[in-house]
């Protein structure tokens, strides 16, 4: 296996994700597998390649500085799960 | 006993002053009902996309401009991930290793005279929402109407040595910023933000300290405080055989301390990687030319020509250079009192015109007396029209009541008494009036000179002119 | 459900389902829109318990569609207004890439199914996802503006893996999609619904997108018409990203012809997506007539190695072979980076997909956990609950591959293979007009048969995803049966060139009648 549990509770952890005990050891194995086969990759030369994040225009557009959005405040609040005086709720957050 | 070298970084949260947010089109304008500018691209609504803002990449290539650093022809925008509430993505959409605006460096004014502060680089990001904690017991209420304002981070190299650098630094960054109008530099509103990486070492020693992140720091004051309170705090803990610990601490003014914050406890991943909603972001030399052929003159090439062609003071030049519209006040003032000597127009600009807008607590810009009113009164001291004491009498009458100078000169007999007849007729009666005083000069005591200056000056109201004066009281009195 | 009404009979009966004949038929108000509707809807609903092609179902809204379309059809002024300020929006503020004057209302009443995936304002829009099982799209997708814009009438909300990541459709929060030709079978996917529902006359086009082979593998499976366009000719504005670098929007439909028709609506720029291109290319469905003899088809050798199904290579080599009887000369092209595509998919992919999905958090729209005691727990039970195995394994993944220390060996290295897979796919076009091969190895799974090891799946992407990689234009055209199920022809252009796709896939379709043949258990509805 090419992650451990541990690696597994980590980036679970990052993509804020919680797993039930019986999905760890599946996904280990999974995502082991997944590794594996991404793992190929390393066998490559790939010296002096410049690599390719953006396969279409190489620049992006310029939009002029203006102000072209209303208030859309009830429309978009209309599909939050908590809202009290225009402001989204969330469990207390500690600086 | 060790003594203990101070290194301080300071990296700057500068607000755009754009109309639109960096990535969408709705308003930044401060202040407005929560969530009500909070377009679908700020919320991070599903499928909604970034598009930059030309006018942000602007500001940042006139930042780039006035303090000589390199425009990058090519930078790219990447991902920080992370989560917050503040943060709607679960991403920040920031620069990272290819940063629009690189090197260059500012000159800061210490006591300890003349520094130059190198800069790594500026980038453009957006600004987060802001999570508020008092209305709502066990939660807090999230407001994204500041989320994709955009921001300008700028970057110090380790080069400041002191709280008061520091200080000076962020003061002179400030002004910059507001000096070629990308930022409004309101402080309270959070549009000019410090982060401040601080470490101590011994004096001596090559390698730096490990440092601390003071994080939001949205005064000079809190700056200096916050610098002091953390030297102090890695001193102790270091001399009491401890060590310090890489971290992100708040200052607490209320407490006069900083603290960790608990929310970066946990070792940060920000993964981050080019975004891949937008391409590079493209700046070519015609833009950048047009941009440097509309900066207005910067403050530290304005400084020198103050002083070195006008020949104004060390002090005066940098008083007037400490804001654009200070500068453009006194050029106002020069271009209204032609022929009059520069000093004279700087000392009144930084003294009587400085002195009553502290006391009425107004800006430069807000002055109840205008440049031009300014001129012609100086003009009319130059050329002798009034005295120096009348025409800070005639600035205060500017200044409560406004009005043409001329005509109030004439409409109130301000004109400066330079009939020697006139004025020796007043001489003579004094002198006669006063014969004790007299005597004791005559007889060496020539403090009483002072005396019948005084008297003289109050019979004629204050419009002897004091030269002539002077002249006349000596030839009489030497009797 | 009721029994069809005459008019709806008619509208069943018409000989010619192709979109230019059903335009032609409501122009003329030989059928209003409405009842083709309904006739449409009532297959879709009759077909829901059998293939669950559709997530969302909403015959009042679309019938208050077609009704809006009978108006624009009958020259109501304020419909034509509507149409306009449709075709405004799609082009973004300050666009100059609206539909074209013609475009406007020219799909007047025609029916489409939209994949679950584009935002459109009052569907749900759930992108096959628990997360989203109860979001209200607040606004309208750039395609679906456009396709408003031609006045076109949504049918609803067609099913599709979680976010479109799987290539089976059984990756659905909603369930899995069956493929009409073998009810045991998958369709493909993510676009699964939308291809099924075309194959099985529910629908006589729909829109998917392609971020692996997302439409052109369903296409194939299902044995209908499929197109992925260039990166960037079709607007992603208000299409729910999976891995934004690779997706596009596309179309199914059952022939070349209809795609025209579709793509030519479909296609344009979108000031509110800095990754669309303004262009000038014209009318697609103007390049359908163009002679195909002398186009040089480039085949790749490495597409028909070991891995490729007998009976699929077969098939391909059949059509292989009436495009050289069309006049098309055959090259042989290598494409030796296309090996790693795979590999440097499972490494992008996951990456943008782990960042994009970090929105769905609970706190603005989305599922919300029921108990959390505080941010952490909400955050991470809402997304534990919200998103299914498939897509954890991909954030997962994505996250790992992005997280420090592992950034240059897995990400940064598999941009640089997709640089060269890119650049080899340059050096074939120097050589070829256009290139053809397999467009999966095999056909359709088993339902259910990839349910051990995830990769496996993956593997049946090898020739569409290098694709992708490159964001090259590309098709899945009809092309024979490999024991009863369908397979697909790939079809793949140079950058931009999908007038040369449509135009050569017409002809084959004119030589071949692939394209015409229906599962036998729906040949009944597609008359």
């Amino acid at each position: 296996m090419s992650l451990s549990e541990d690696d597994v509770r980590r980036v679970a952890r990052l993509s804020r994700l919680a797993l039930t005990a019986d999905e760890l050891p599946r996904l280990q194995e999974d995502l082991s597998r997944i590794l594996d086969l991404a793992a190929q990759l390393q066998a490559i030369d790939t010296r002096d390649v410049l690599p390719l994040a953006h396969p279409g225009s190489d620049q992006a557009p310029l939009r002029a500085d203006l102000v072209s959005e209303q208030d859309h405040r009830e429309a978009f609040q209309a599909v939050a799960p908590q809202v009290e005086r225009g402001l989204y709720l969330v469990p207390r957050v500690i600086e | 006993m060790t003594t203990w070298e101070v290194v301080i970084g300071l990296e700057t949260h500068a607000q755009l002053s754009t109309q639109s947010k960096i990535f969408s089109g709705a308003a930044t304008a401060f202040g407005a009902e929560p969530n009500t500018q909070a377009c679908a691209v700020d919320l991070g609504l599903p499928g909604v996309l970034p598009v930059i803002n030309r006018g942000a990449v602007e500001r940042a290539i006139r930042f780039g401009l006035a303090v000589g650093a390199h425009i990058a022809p090519r930078s790219v925008f990447a991902r920080k991930n992370y989560f917050y509430p503040d943060l709607p993505k679960g991403y920040q959409i920031s620069q990272f290793e290819l940063p629009v605006v690189v090197g260059g460096g500012l000159t800061i004014q210490t006591s300890q005279g003349e520094k130059r502060v190198r800069l790594t680089r500026a980038h453009l990001e957006e600004d987060a929402g802001k999570s508020l904690h008092e209305d709502f017991v066990g939660l807090s209420g999230v407001d994204l109407n500041r989320a994709g304002t955009p921001l300008l981070e700028i970057v110090t190299e380790p080069d400041m040595r002191s709280a008061e650098e520091a200080v000076a630094y962020a003061r002179a960054l400030h002004a910059l910023v507001r000096w070629i109008e990308i930022c409004d530099g309101n402080m309270q509103e959070g549009s000019f933000r410090c982060d401040v990486n601080v470490s101590v070492r011994p004096l001596g020693q090559a390698a730096y300290g490990t440092r601390c992140e003071i994080k939001n720091l949205n005064s000079f004051r809190f700056i200096e405080r916050a610098i002091e309170c953390e030297v102090k705090r890695q001193i102790e803990l270091i001399e009491d055989g401890g060590t310090v610990v890489q971290q992100t601490r708040l200052y607490d003014p209320d407490r006069d301390e900083t603290r960790s914050m608990r929310s970066k406890e946990d070792a940060m991943d920000y993964r981050y990687f080019p975004d891949p909603d937008l391409p590079p972001l493209c700046i070519d030399d015609s833009w950048i030319d047009r941009v440097r052929g509309n900066l207005p003159e910067l403050p530290e090439a304005r400084r020198t020509r103050y002083q070195d062609t006008l020949g104004l003071g060390q002090y005066d030049a940098a008083l007037l250079t400490a804001s654009r519209e200070a500068g453009d006040y006194f050029e106002a003032v020069r271009a209204a009192a032609a022929g009059v000597d520069a000093k004279l127009c700087a000392n009144w600009v930084n003294g009587e015109l400085a002195a009553a807008l502290n006391r009425a607590d107004l800006e430069v810009t807000h002055s109840l007396v205008s440049p031009a009113q300014l001129g012609t009164l100086l003009q009319r001291l130059a050329d002798g029209t009034v005295s120096g004491k009348i025409a800070k009498e005639l600035f205060e009458i500017l200044w409560t009541e406004g009005g043409d100078v001329d005509a109030i000169i004439d409409a109130r007999g301000l004109r400066q008494i330079s009939d020697s007849g006139a004025l020796q007729a007043v001489l003579e009666q004094l002198l006669a009036e006063n014969p004790a005083q007299v005597a004791e000069y005559r007889g060496g005591k020539e403090k009483v000179f002072g005396f019948f200056v005084g008297k003289a000056m109050k019979v004629t109201g204050g419009k002897a002119n004091p030269a002539q004066l002077n002249e006349l009281l000596k030839t009489l009195l030497a009797g | 459900m009721s029994a069809p009404t005459p008019a709806q009979d008619k509208a069943l009966a018409l000989p010619d389902r192709g979109l230019r004949s059903l335009t032609q038929a409501l122009a003329q108000r030989e059928i209003s829109a409405v009842d083709l509707a309904g006739a449409f809807l009532q297959r879709l609903e009759a077909a829901q318990p059998t293939l669950n092609s559709c997530i969302t179902l909403d015959r009042e809204r679309s019938l208050q569609e077609a009704a809006a379309a009978d108006a624009l059809l009958g020259g109501s002024e304020d419909a034509k207004a509507a149409a306009r300020a449709a075709a405004t929006t799609a082009a973004g503020p300050g666009g100059q890439g609206a539909l074209p004057g013609g475009l406007i209302g020219a799909l007047a009443g025609i029916p489409v199914l939209h994949k679950d995936i584009f935002c459109a304002e009052g569907w749900r829009t759930t992108c096959g996802s628990r997360m989203l099982e109860n979001f209200v799209a607040p606004y309208d997708a750039g395609v679906i503006s456009r396709f408003k814009a031609a006045g076109t009438v949504s049918l609803g909300r067609a099913n599709m893996d979680e976010f479109a990541m799987g290539s089976t459709n059984e990756h659905s929060f909603f369930g899995a999609v069956r493929n009409p030709w073998d009810l045991q079978r998958v369709p493909g996917g993510s676009s699964g619904g939308s291809a099924a529902a075309v194959a099985a006359g529910l629908a006589p086009a729909a829109t998917g997108t392609d971020t692996g082979g997302s439409i052109r593998q369903p296409a194939a499976w299902c044995g209908v018409s499929g197109i992925k366009p260039t990166y960037g000719r079709v607007s992603r504005f208000g299409m729910i990203a999976f891995a934004s670098s690779l997706d596009q929007g596309g179309a199914f439909a059952r022939s070349a012809d209809d795609l025209a028709l579709l793509l030519d609506v479909m296609a344009g720029h979108d000031t509110r997506d800095s990754t669309s291109v303004l262009r000038q290319d014209g009318a697609f469905s103007a390049s359908l007539g163009q002679d195909v003899r002398g186009l040089r088809v480039g085949v790749p050798k490495e597409w028909f190695g070991t891995g490729l199904g007998a009976g699929v290579g077969a098939a391909v080599q059949t059509a292989l072979d009436q495009l050289q009887a069309l006049g098309c000369e055959l090259v042989a092209v290598t494409l030796p980076a296309s090996a790693q595509a795979i590999p440097a998919y499972y490494v992008i992919a996951p990456a943008e997909a782990s960042s994009n999905l970090s929105r769905f958090d609970g706190v603005r729209f989305g599922h919300r956990a029921a108990e959390y005691h505080d941010l952490n727990e909400l955050y991470e039970r809402s997304r534990g609950e919200g998103f299914g195995a498939e897509v954890k394994r991909r954030i997962l993944i994505g996250s790992y591959v992005l997280s420090h220390g592992y950034y240059d060996a897995y990400y940064l290295q598999a941009q640089k293979v997709r640089r060269l897979i890119a650049d080899d796919f340059a050096r074939a076009f120097a050589g070829c007009d256009l290139i053809a091969g397999p467009v999966t190895p095999g056909s359709a799974f088993a339902l259910g048969s990839n349910s051990s090891d995830p990769t496996a799946m993956y593997l049946a992407d090898i020739y569409t995803i290098p694709v992708n990689l490159a964001g090259l234009p590309a098709m899945s055209v009809p092309a024979g049966f490999d024991q009863g199920l369908p397979v697909g022809l790939q079809l793949v252009a140079p950058w931009w060139q999908e007038g040369r796709l449509l135009q050569v896939a017409h002809a084959y379709q004119r030589a071949t009648d692939w394209h015409q043949r229906r599962p036998p258990a729906f040949s009944g509805a597609a008359a």
